[in-house]
């Protein structure tokens, strides 16, 4: 109940009365009444009616306007050229915003209305997307089979800012297996000292593939040197803390990273809380022209293994990539050439296993949405070095847009069991949700 | 003793604002070749600018290069064009570019689609189905003069927050700018004026707020949707309908393929004409600032015009 305060300063008419209750209509009742009321209390009540009955009109009349403007939006008009000289905050208020303008080919009618009055909360939801990854396969494979036809991964990604200091990224992988945190940390861009730290569970900053996700690969499958020496699909992948900097020079883009893991992963296996995983990674990068530019890095990683608690294995790695895009005709030609080699050093109950294995890939965009590629890999096994796969492959991937991708690959593969398989794997991507940033 | 009162605040103001980093020039980092030109008038010498994409590339498909995070590194105000024209690209090297002046929402993050009239935002449920459609309205917004103006105000006023002391300085670059700009736009209209009307295709909906400006009339689009490539049925299709309407224009951007538009071309009988769709983006002629961006479209469109023998229509 609203209490009005009247100055008996004397009788005004009737009018001044309204205009006064007409003025005040919007900031209306934290202000007190500058005309007064007359003595009589009926009349008195009876003003205060009218003024509220006024307030009512005006509101009514706003709510009015609001609405016809909400369904109707305002010609595209050009507004008026501000001033020179006036604050540029000025011009931003006063823009017109027309909706869908003609022959935009945007949809019409109002928007649509999921919750109810808690819609508005709705703005604070994190980026989502879905991202089916679909795998089939024709062809023998005795060593490695894969089912002919799978959902391989449905990877779900929720993507927001958490405060003023940091983001948040989670990536769910629901598979036949089961679901899976497949990437799940915390950013903080803004630390101090120039460093950028996650936390959480993250793919770990060793060469190009193990931190790339799946849909993203160049390839159906991973190559061989994934699979042999750094724990297979999954890669290294674990809950841990990364620290990142930029190391500022003349010559190039540069950047150190270092990271603890818990370890316990497909490549580590932790047997008591100081068993941890570290893994670290030099980035240097360089534009040759506006075209062309240079990738390279070297990775480390350390943890205890599977063979006893006293056993380690050391991953050595590097990764190097040139690329080819004439900025003018970015959205046809590019041409990528990759290499990565890992050395992997075992401790076994029966002495040391060194492996080495390696890849090199070549991708070339054939027109705008089509894009040829090869690879040759090969890797020693990390238990058994004299034990060797090698394997060939050729590529042809397509894309409708950038959110969907059909991809075939013919795969020959010779594995260490005297074993050839001669494979031809297929492969649907399809992304809805939020636009994802591109991979480089 | 009046003559102290006024002086002191003066000194001290003056002691205050001019005394830290501010001596060396702010450095001002922009997504696109536009906003850069815009900064570099505004700023003048107080500035040293430097862009991100190129004006002939599709500024959509930028790759997010590391060499870009060194930028952002030790850049002291970012300026983006915004409704996700950037969403590709940017966010991870904002994310990886260690400072925090510049990250969405902070201080030194200037949208400059804030200061600017969009067109073509969509009212109602948008699906992917319509291409590749940016929910918050058509982001080629600085194709018109107004909104070139419009910014460089935003711009004026985000440099004179961050350096008071030259605030001035800005005021007087942006009024000459301003007054260059209102000159050359009586140039532009008049010599477009004779084509208010003429119906034209484009090959992508990169000109909404340039057409509006000089009132010409997009009848179709080389590509079906947004981002989506021409197919075979939709270029017979346009190809019709620009014979039945006599369209004698098509519009393209430097970063598409030609082939299909020509084709479109020979078919029809149109002429197509490739415009700079940003500062830097026409190849051989010197496109090398928002100015001269006009001046080189409104005189390859009038020549295109002239030479088809196209008229203005209702």
């Amino acid at each position: 109940m609203e209490v009005l305060v009247f100055h008996p300063i004397g009788a005004k008419s009737r009018g001044l009365l309204l205009a006064a209750a007409l003025s005040i209509a919007a900031p209306a009742l934290a202000q007190p009444p500058a005309a007064a009321a007359p003595q009589d209390p009926q009349a008195a009540l009876q003003a205060q009616i009218e003024q509220l009955k006024q307030q009512l009109e005006a509101l009514q009349q706003k709510v009015a306007a609001l609405e016809a403007a909400g369904a109707q939006p305002p010609a595209a008009a050009v507004p008026a050229t501000p001033p020179a000289g006036q604050p540029a905050g000025a011009p931003a208020a006063g823009v017109q915003v027309p909706a869908g303008a003609a022959g935009a080919g945007g949809p019409e009618g109002a928007l649509p209305v999921y919750g109810n009055t808690s819609a508005l909360s709705k703005i604070f939801n994190p980026d989502m997307a879905v991202i089916g990854n679909f795998i089939g396969a024709a062809g023998s494979n005795s060593v490695a089979p894969r089912p002919a036809l799978r959902l391989d991964e449905a990877e779900m990604s929720f993507q927001a800012i958490v405060d003023p200091y940091a983001r948040a990224d989670f990536f769910l992988s629901a598979s036949p297996e089961g679901l899976d945190v497949e990437e799940g940390f915390i950013t903080f861009p803004t630390l101090p000292g120039g460093l950028l730290m996650k936390v959480g569970k993250l793919k770990a900053q060793f060469g190009k593939v193990n931190a790339m996700h799946s849909h993203v690969l160049p390839w159906v499958d991973e190559p061989l040197a994934m699979v042999n020496l750094l724990g297979g699909e999954e890669g290294l992948n674990d809950s841990g803390i990364s620290v990142s900097k930029l190391i500022l020079n003349p010559v190039m883009f540069l950047e150190a990273t270092g990271e603890v893991y818990n370890g316990d992963n497909d490549l580590f296996k932790s047997y008591k809380r100081s068993d941890l995983a570290y893994v670290g990674r030099l980035r240097g990068y360089r534009d040759i022209s506006e075209s062309m530019n240079l990738d390279i890095g070297t990775s480390f990683a350390h943890g205890h293994n599977d063979a006893g608690p006293d056993d380690t294995t050391q991953v050595y790695g590097v990764d190097a990539t040139l690329r080819y895009r004439p900025l003018q005709e970015a959205l046809y030609k590019k041409a990528m050439l990759r290499t990565e080699l890992f050395w992997s050093r075992r401790e076994q109950p029966l002495g040391d296993a060194h492996a080495f294995g390696a890849y090199v890939s070549g991708e070339y965009q054939l027109t705008r949405r089509l894009f040829g590629g090869a690879r040759y890999d090969f890797s020693d096994r990390a238990f058994d070095p004299t034990l060797n796969d090698k394997s060939g492959s050729l590529l042809l991937t397509y894309w409708p847009s950038e959110f969907s991708q059909v991809r075939g690959q013919y795969r020959h593969t010779r594995y260490a069991e005297g074993v050839s398989a001669n494979e031809f794997l297929f492969q649907f991507l399809f992304s809805i949700g939020a636009h994802g940033a591109h991979v480089f | 003793m009046k003559k102290l009162t006024l002086v002191l605040p003066i000194l001290l103001a003056g002691a205050l604002s001019a005394a830290p980093a501010h001596a060396a020039p702010l450095k001002v980092v922009a997504t696109t070749q536009d906003l850069e030109s815009l900064a570099k008038e505004v700023g003048g010498d107080k500035v040293q600018t430097d862009s991100l994409a190129k004006g002939y590339q599709d500024p959509h498909q930028v790759e997010p290069k590391p060499s870009f995070i060194l930028k952002l590194h030790s850049a002291d105000l970012l300026i983006v064009v915004g409704r996700e024209l950037e969403i590709g690209w940017l966010p991870p090297l904002i994310n990886q570019a260690r400072n925090t002046q510049i990250q969405p929402g902070a201080d030194r993050y200037l949208d400059a689609s804030n200061f600017a009239h969009i067109l073509e935002i969509p009212t109602g449920q948008i699906t992917r189905a319509m291409g590749d459609v940016h929910p918050q309205g058509n982001p080629h917004y600085w194709l018109s003069p107004e909104n070139g103006r419009r910014i460089a105000q935003g711009i004026q006023k985000k440099l004179s927050e961050i350096s008071p002391a030259d605030a001035g300085y800005f005021a007087q670059r942006y009024a000459d700018f301003d007054k260059r700009l209102a000159d050359a736009e009586k140039k532009w209209a008049a010599a477009m004026a004779p084509y208010k009307g003429a119906k034209i295709v484009t090959y992508h909906r990169s000109w909404p707020n340039f057409v509006e400006t000089y009132g010409l009339n997009v009848v179709g689009y080389v590509e079906p949707k947004p981002g989506i490539p021409p197919s075979p049925s939709h270029t017979l299709e346009l190809t019709q309908e620009m014979k039945k309407d006599n369209v004698k224009i098509i519009i393209i951007e430097p970063y598409f393929d030609s082939k299909t538009p020509n084709a479109i071309g020979r078919d029809s009988g149109a002429q197509v004409v490739t415009l700079a769709p940003s500062v830097g983006g026409a190849k051989g002629a010197p496109v090398s600032d928002y100015l001269q961006l006009f001046d080189y479209n409104v005189k390859t469109l009038v020549a295109a015009f002239q030479a088809t023998g196209m008229k203005g229509g209702a």
